[in-house]
């Protein structure tokens, strides 16, 4: 047992509104210089719907991951002897076309423009080279598009479905979509690190955080080739490659990351996993089938002694071993089994869980109504407006299983918590759910308070970082003030 | 007189920008390395505009490259290559593949040219010092193709007087008789090599240094630790 720590996430895509403000935060922390204005190293996509880049997912398009041939894994995107023949032009290299061309609008021309009997317009400009521009793709272009034959019917989790199930999906007055705000799953068979030719990316030891070293990055863009959820990004201005780095001065620093922070609807959470680093290459080459459990089985319980002793004996501080014991995504990923890697099939081992959506999925609308009636306890799970095999496609490789786990656990706690508060259902028939969904009334609760009444500190537990311990602090934070950051002795310019 | 001062101009430019060119390729780029890590990059335009840069990049390159190979393969093992040109149906295989290979690198270069004047992202991209370096290779080129063309055998003789020049200067013991006989384009093919070499660190150009080799046997997943857990895993 190889005990290491990892700072991961849950998303709780029942009370993601869908208002970008994640987005916008990180934009204005980390992404707002040139060069890096198309990125979105936080966004927020619809589904059914291509995404951002568009149809990220479709890995013919982008062959990005893993793939596993005789029983041994391999990137789709390259091998060592094409990264030496491709090395001149990346031949699965997404473009600026694949996302957007940023752009802005003449602001100027609203105050400067003469006086007339027209009203001045702001044009919009490309951030890029300043001339106008037609604006015709945008990060977010299928925002709440979820019946668009353009968008939602290029989705590529619509994959498997039968042609009654996509019209079920698209029928005109029952169209239905939910929100899937994205960052980088700081994985841990990540496949940037793995593909990068200079050796630039890497995972911190401490916390499993990905990040790129500028100053080894050559921009051969491997590794934005290799990230099947296409979180690492080309800089074309500085000429090196970017990504999340899970605001890590600020984790570092006891406070949430700025998507975390800023979030409005409270989705997100934040905690330490302890996890068996010996048994990454196994886990990854499991069967589709077999991938979530086998993912869930290398977490590691951080309340067993023997977990904690090995966690101690690999250097692991014991103020982080106690923030993993109070960790929030240990209870939804493990104890709950409620939240679930996304496309896990990619065998990166995503370290960012995601609680399926259950309100759009479940509601139904009858003479203009929506509302959610059966007799039979689960059956509107079954028959779920979203077919789950959308949502299999998404969140279980392909499969359904879980993610029905996953949804009938939340409809029994909500029927029990409204046999409790309301009392227009029986508690015979509430538990009666419970018990049908693998919950007991006490887990119910646990799950109702950390789901609708969490705290801050409930959904962040960030383990203390140690800076005493790392070697930056022989580094005086006042010779660096308002500089380009730590360890940067020359600002990041562009070479000739 | 006229013939001392051509000799004086000779001695400068094969014996003084030989040496001159050689410091400062060596100097600033390490130089460079140390003080502008930052800096070594690829600077790929592929991301801006990804049609025409197949065409563009993947012929220059594979051409310049065994351009490269050759002229470095007639001056680390000239006997070699006399020894292979001896056949005249093997120079002739030879000769050919290379000036396939020129005009191979050409093709590239006027597309790289093309690319970077036509496409508007990637003009944006292209600094002053990246035309130069392109003007430069197009002076390279043509005085290449123009002597492969016109003064035939050159890797015969490439080995037989260009080497034993270049060696000399190795050796500190500059002897440049071999070169001032030689046409005056091929002298410009000499010179322009030299001053490419100068100009090199300051470029772009430097990204050859910094290919990426140790991937091929290095493993796949990299994990870095600070501080005190670094200390206790290195031991």
């Amino acid at each position: 047992m190889n005990v290491r720590s990892q700072i991961s996430m849950v998303f709780h895509l029942d009370k993601c509104i869908g208002c970008h403000t994640c987005s916008i935060a990180c934009k204005n922390v980390w992404t707002d210089r040139r060069g890096t204005e198309y990125m979105w190293w936080n966004n927020v996509e619809t589904k059914p719907g291509t995404g951002y880049p568009t149809k990220w997912e479709d890995q013919e398009k982008y062959r990005g991951g893993w793939e596993k041939q005789d029983d041994r894994l391999r990137l789709k995107s390259t091998t060592k002897f094409r990264t030496v023949t491709d090395i001149f032009h990346n031949p699965s290299g997404a473009s600026m076309d694949d996302y957007y061309e940023p752009w802005t609008y003449k602001y100027a021309d609203l105050f400067n423009a003469p006086e007339g009997s027209d009203q001045p317009t702001a044009m919009p400009i490309s951030m890029v080279t300043g001339e106008y521009i037609n604006v015709e793709a945008g990060p977010n272009w299928d925002d709440d598009l979820g019946g668009s034959p353009v968008y939602a019917a290029n989705d590529p989790n619509l994959e498997g479905l039968t042609e009654v199930q996509r019209q079920q999906l698209f029928a005109i007055e029952r169209l239905v979509f939910f929100y899937f705000p994205r960052i980088c799953n700081h994985c841990l068979n990540p496949g940037c690190v793995a593909a990068c030719p200079s050796g630039a990316l890497y995972k911190r030891g401490e916390d499993g955080i990905v990040l790129i070293d500028q100053k080894r990055c050559r921009g051969w863009r491997a590794c934005v080739a290799a990230c099947p959820y296409k979180k690492t990004f080309y800089n074309w201005s500085t000429g090196k490659s970017e990504k999340c780095i899970l605001c890590f001065p600020r984790v570092e620093t006891g406070q949430a990351p700025a998507c975390f922070h800023s979030c409005v609807g409270r989705i997100r959470y934040l905690g330490v996993l302890l996890y068996d680093a010996d048994r990454i290459e196994d886990v990854a080459r499991s069967e589709d089938a077999g991938l979530i459990d086998a993912h869930r089985s290398m977490i590691l319980n951080p309340h067993d002694p023997a977990v904690v002793e090995a966690a101690r004996q690999n250097g692991i501080h014991d103020a982080v071993i106690q923030s993993a014991q109070q960790s929030p995504v240990y209870k939804f990923v493990k104890e709950w089994k409620i939240a679930l890697p996304p496309h896990i099939e990619f065998r990166t081992l995503p370290m960012l869980f995601y609680v399926p959506p259950m309100s759009p999925v479940m509601a139904s609308s009858e003479e203009g109504m929506v509302k959610s009636v059966s007799d039979d306890f689960f059956h509107d799970i079954e028959q779920a407006r979203v077919p789950l095999q959308f949502l299999g496609n998404l969140f279980g490789a392909g499969h359904q299983a879980k993610v029905v786990y996953a949804l009938k656990k939340q409809k029994a706690i909500r029927t029990y918590r409204r046999a409790l508060t309301v009392g227009d259902i029986s508690m015979d028939v509430a538990r009666r759910m419970l018990t049908e969904a693998d919950c007991s009334p006490e887990e119910a609760e646990a799950i109702y308070n950390l789901t609708s009444l969490c705290t801050f500190d409930d959904r962040f537990v960030i383990p203390p970082a140690h800076r005493e311990e790392a070697i930056e602090m022989m580094l005086d934070p006042h010779e660096h003030r308002a500089s380009t950051g730590f360890g940067f002795v020359d600002a990041p310019k562009r070479g000739l | 007189m006229a013939i001392e001062s051509a000799f004086f101009a000779d001695q400068i430019l094969f014996i003084v920008l030989p040496y001159l060119s050689l410091i400062s390729f060596l100097f600033v780029s390490i130089r460079r390395y140390f003080r502008q890590t930052f800096t070594y990059s690829s600077l790929s335009s592929q991301f801006l505009e990804n049609q025409q840069h197949f065409w563009a990049v993947v012929p220059f390159h594979y051409g310049i490259i065994l351009l490269f190979v050759g002229h470095l393969a007639a001056f680390l093992v000239p006997r070699t290559v006399l020894a292979w040109n001896s056949v005249p149906l093997r120079l002739y295989i030879l000769e050919a593949a290379a000036f396939v290979f020129g005009v191979l690198t050409f093709v590239g270069l006027v597309s790289i040219v093309v690319r970077r004047f036509s496409d508007p992202k990637v003009k944006l991209v292209t600094s002053p010092a990246d035309w130069v370096i392109l003007a430069m290779f197009g002076v390279q080129i043509f005085t290449g193709l123009y002597t492969a063309v016109f003064h035939g055998w050159g890797s015969s003789w490439f080995a037989a007087s260009v080497t034993p020049y270049l060696w000399s200067l190795f050796t500190l013991n500059p002897d440049i008789t071999p070169i001032v006989a030689m046409p005056w384009m091929v002298k410009l093919h000499i010179i322009g090599a030299y001053i490419m070499f100068a100009f090199f660190p300051f470029t772009r150009l430097v990204h050859v240094l910094v290919v990426p080799n140790p991937y091929l046997w290095r493993k796949p997943q990299v994990v870095r630790w600070y501080g005190i857990k670094r200390l206790l895993r290195s031991r």
